[in-house]
């Protein structure tokens, strides 16, 4: 048991996340009551739960409050430009096909700016696990209106209240060809915790929502309450269902929080894909010299063979 | 008529029990680890850490059952438990 | 499969597919590519050639993407590159930026057409010059290296790998649509005989590497993804640790380095070529395609009795300062022939200054100089006629 008194025991056992933190970089930037943190931990456990060691995990992130992550894990964490972390995971992972490539970003890291990568890393089910933290809102530059921002809620660039319909997330990661895809919020710590290992050790295109309370912005311009006040609500307003459709569960202000694993298919990867094309090719000619004769465009002719004059 | 009168190989019945370690210069008050313990072990204390937050404190240490939701959900880092060894 | 498929020999061969071939020679094994006119034939033949030799191929769904793409395949330790034509290069300037400000090495093809906006896309030009050297926001040093020849695309491709991996940045190779689309002898050397600078990887222990720790030479040693240092690398200003820091004084450790690694090492980078300049009275400095179109405007020229000396640049970017303010003393004037608005022209009259007159030979693009604007401008320049 322990109490501020125990100054000494603490010094001599460590938190067991220490490792895998920058421990020079803490106390971190995320407000009370945010549910990052939380995040973080799960994700954590999660790689350690599916045995992928450190050394091979790379976690690449965009930017916003949820883009701070790859600055806190000790692992080989790039914080790339807003929107285009996926591609340059996508690079990662295809050049280094032994690494686990993770993606943790934003909601409109993800799917303001960086939508159209995200559409299309999942039609091609690169083999990559993209964590998006959903908080409604852009926490870092302010609290300005998100596309996932429910119909109707206030934020600062829009003080009469978001005049737009919001992304359902799950519903276009779906659709556009993911083979896992999950939603979660931080408050279900162990599922996340096993949804986060299953995926990771899932070939093809992970996407997991982790729903998070944002205290500073979001709670305060809509709700009126804390971080705490917010995770709560967002406990009893969740349902988990694992066999609904994930396109027709959008999260609105006041309605069901449906959580979840909603896709978990078996598909080829964009390489497994590259691969069998290459393969089916490669059968039919004997040599590479013949290959290119047969293909329809050499563009060049070849003249005579090498002489070390480069003068001739 | 023979009755058994006590279970198979114990006296009673082995319950496991954690040890929480609070890193109270971490925390930042958020009460996740309070509201969501599920055997009321933490509760908010008095005093303030560095940072003008109140820490949680250990109010019922002989309840814990080393569940671990306080650690994993903690989002500062600043809570953990370990098993208590008998 | 293929993985000993060299192409070596005499071949005529596009400028484009001079390029890819070079690239290939040169170790690249990642392509992330759009299709854009004039550059598609480049992605066209990566395609071909990189996934039988073990690399891999991805066509991209913008060209930002690209830009991302091959930033994250040269962390992961590989070679890569992109081609593009201006469009694009407007579209990746901003990842252009991260890949100078995390220092990674990689390629970026600007295969040149008519500008601005969509411009004339199966036409050629040079006006993307200065966007070569100031394209993203901030202070940071460039390369750009401009091939006059399928050749020299060839050749210089190679280069531009190694000026990338020794000095850690995104290396531009400013072609043109009539050098992409030209059919031309271009000779291919085998592996061996070419010259392949890689990346300088630390041997530091994994607790000891800093990743943005630099010696005399201003580089920082490189330590790839997935071999245990687990170091953090950001866009944002960062220190030696590679963390982000918002004070001043981490920015001034930081970005003036960008600047000087290339200033310092300018005589390594810098490449020339020059004719006739010993006793000559006008020099004509041209890079790129309007450069075999000064040719025969500098014999016309000769011809009606003036001495007029050629200077090509072979590296635009970092300009050349010091060789274009020494040879300012003893001419009369410099003349600047390029298939834009007066880009270059403007360095060269900044670095002349008063010293010698600077003339340019402005054209929008779409067509080539023809030579009597070329000889005329030499003369008003030789006969000390300004405007």
């Amino acid at each position: 048991m322990a109490n501020q008194n125990n100054a000494e025991i603490i010094q001599e056992k460590l938190h067991p996340m220490e490792d895998i933190l920058r421990m020079d970089r803490m106390p971190h930037i995320w407000c009370s009551g945010c549910g990052l943190g939380s995040a973080v931990t799960t994700f954590a456990e999660g790689l350690n739960k599916a045995g992928i060691s450190y050394d091979k995990t790379a976690i690449v992130s965009g930017i916003g409050c949820t883009g701070r992550v790859a600055g806190y894990l000790r692992l080989d964490s790039y914080h790339t430009t807003h929107g285009r972390a996926i591609p340059f995971a996508t690079g990662l992972k295809l050049a280094n096909r032994d690494l686990t490539v993770v993606v943790f970003s934003g909601d409109g890291d993800l799917f303001a700016i960086g939508g159209n990568h995200l559409i299309h890393a999942a039609r091609r089910n690169v083999d990559i696990n993209v964590i998006c933290v959903n908080n409604f809102i852009y926490g870092m530059t302010g609290g300005q209106n998100a596309p996932t921002t429910p119909l109707g809620a206030y934020s600062s660039t829009a003080p009469f209240g978001n005049y737009e319909m919001p992304f359902n997330l799950v519903g276009v990661a779906a659709a556009s060809g993911a083979a896992y895809v999950a939603r979660w919020t931080t408050m279900h710590a162990r599922r996340l915790t096993d949804s986060i290992a299953e995926a990771a050790k899932k070939k093809g295109f992970c996407f997991i929502e982790i729903v998070s309370p944002c205290a500073t912005v979001f709670a305060r311009k809509n709700r009126g309450g804390t971080g705490l006040d917010l995770l709560k609500e967002f406990g009893s307003r969740s349902v988990i269902d694992h066999k609904a459709d994930p396109t027709k569960i959008p999260l609105e202000m006041n309605n069901d929080i449906v959580c979840g694993v909603f896709v978990n298919d078996d598909k080829p990867t964009f390489w497994e894909n590259v691969q069998a094309g290459i393969k089916s090719q490669v059968e039919k000619y004997s040599n590479w010299e013949e290959l290119q004769s047969n293909s329809k465009k050499t563009h060049y002719k070849k003249i005579h063979k090498y002489t070390a004059s480069r003068d001739s | 008529m023979r009755y058994w009168d006590k279970p198979f190989g114990k006296e009673k019945p082995k319950t496991i029990c954690g040890e929480i370690y609070i890193i109270p210069d971490r925390c930042k008050g958020c009460s996740f680890c309070i509201e969501y313990c599920p055997r009321d072990v933490l509760e908010l204390s008095e005093d303030f850490n560095k940072k003008g937050y109140h820490p949680p404190v250990v109010a019922k240490p002989d309840r814990c059952t080393f569940c671990g939701l306080c650690e994993m959900i903690c989002p500062d880092f600043a809570i953990f438990v370990t098993e208590k060894e008998e | 499969m293929y993985r000993d498929s060299r192409l070596h020999g005499e071949f005529f061969m596009q400028g484009d597919i001079a390029c890819a071939e070079g690239a290939v020679a040169a170790g690249c094994r990642f392509f992330g590519g759009y299709p854009i006119t004039p550059a598609s034939e480049i992605a066209e033949r990566m395609a071909m050639r990189l996934p039988l030799l073990d690399g891999v191929f991805i066509q991209y769904e913008d060209e930002i993407a690209s830009m991302a793409g091959i930033l994250g395949a040269s962390w992961a330790g590989v070679k890569s590159m992109t081609a593009t034509s201006g469009p694009g290069i407007s579209l990746m300037n901003e990842n252009i930026g991260l890949g100078m400000m995390m220092e990674t090495p990689c390629v970026v093809v600007n295969v040149q057409r008519g500008s601005p906006s969509t411009g004339l896309p199966t036409s050629w030009g040079q006006s993307d010059m200065m966007q070569a050297r100031w394209g993203s926001h901030g202070d940071y040093g460039s390369i750009s290296l401009c091939p006059n020849s399928p050749q020299e695309f060839f050749d210089l491709t190679i280069t531009a790998f190694n000026f990338s991996e020794k000095y850690r940045l995104p290396v531009f190779l400013m072609a043109d649509a009539l050098v992409g689309h030209m059919t031309e002898k271009v000779i291919i050397p085998p592996v061996e005989e070419l010259n392949i600078i890689n990346r300088r990887y630390t041997n530091k222990k994994t607790n000891e590497y800093l990743p943005y720790e630099y010696g005399e030479d201003l580089i920082p040693d490189f330590a790839k993804a997935g071999d245990g240092y687990r170091y953090h690398t950001t866009g944002l200003t960062h220190d030696k640790r590679g963390y982000p820091d918002m004070s001043f004084e981490c920015q001034n450790e930081c970005v003036p380095r960008l600047v000087n690694k290339i200033k310092t090492h300018i005589d390594d980078i810098s490449l020339i070529e020059e004719r006739d300049i010993e006793g000559a009275d006008v020099i004509v400095v041209s890079y790129g395609i309007s450069s075999r179109t000064a040719l025969p405007a500098i014999e016309m020229a000769k011809k009606k009795g003036i001495k007029v000396g050629y200077l090509r640049l072979i590296t635009v970017w970092p300009f050349p300062e010091e060789k274009i303010r020494e040879l300012a003393k003893n001419v009369a004037g410099f003349v600047v022939p390029e298939l834009n608005l007066g880009q270059v022209a403007l360095e060269v009259e900044r670095c002349a200054c008063k010293n010698a007159m600077t003339k340019c030979v402005p054209h929008p693009g779409g067509g080539i100089h023809k030579f009597e604007d070329i000889v005329q401008v030499i003369e008003e320049v030789a006969h000390g006629k300004s405007k």
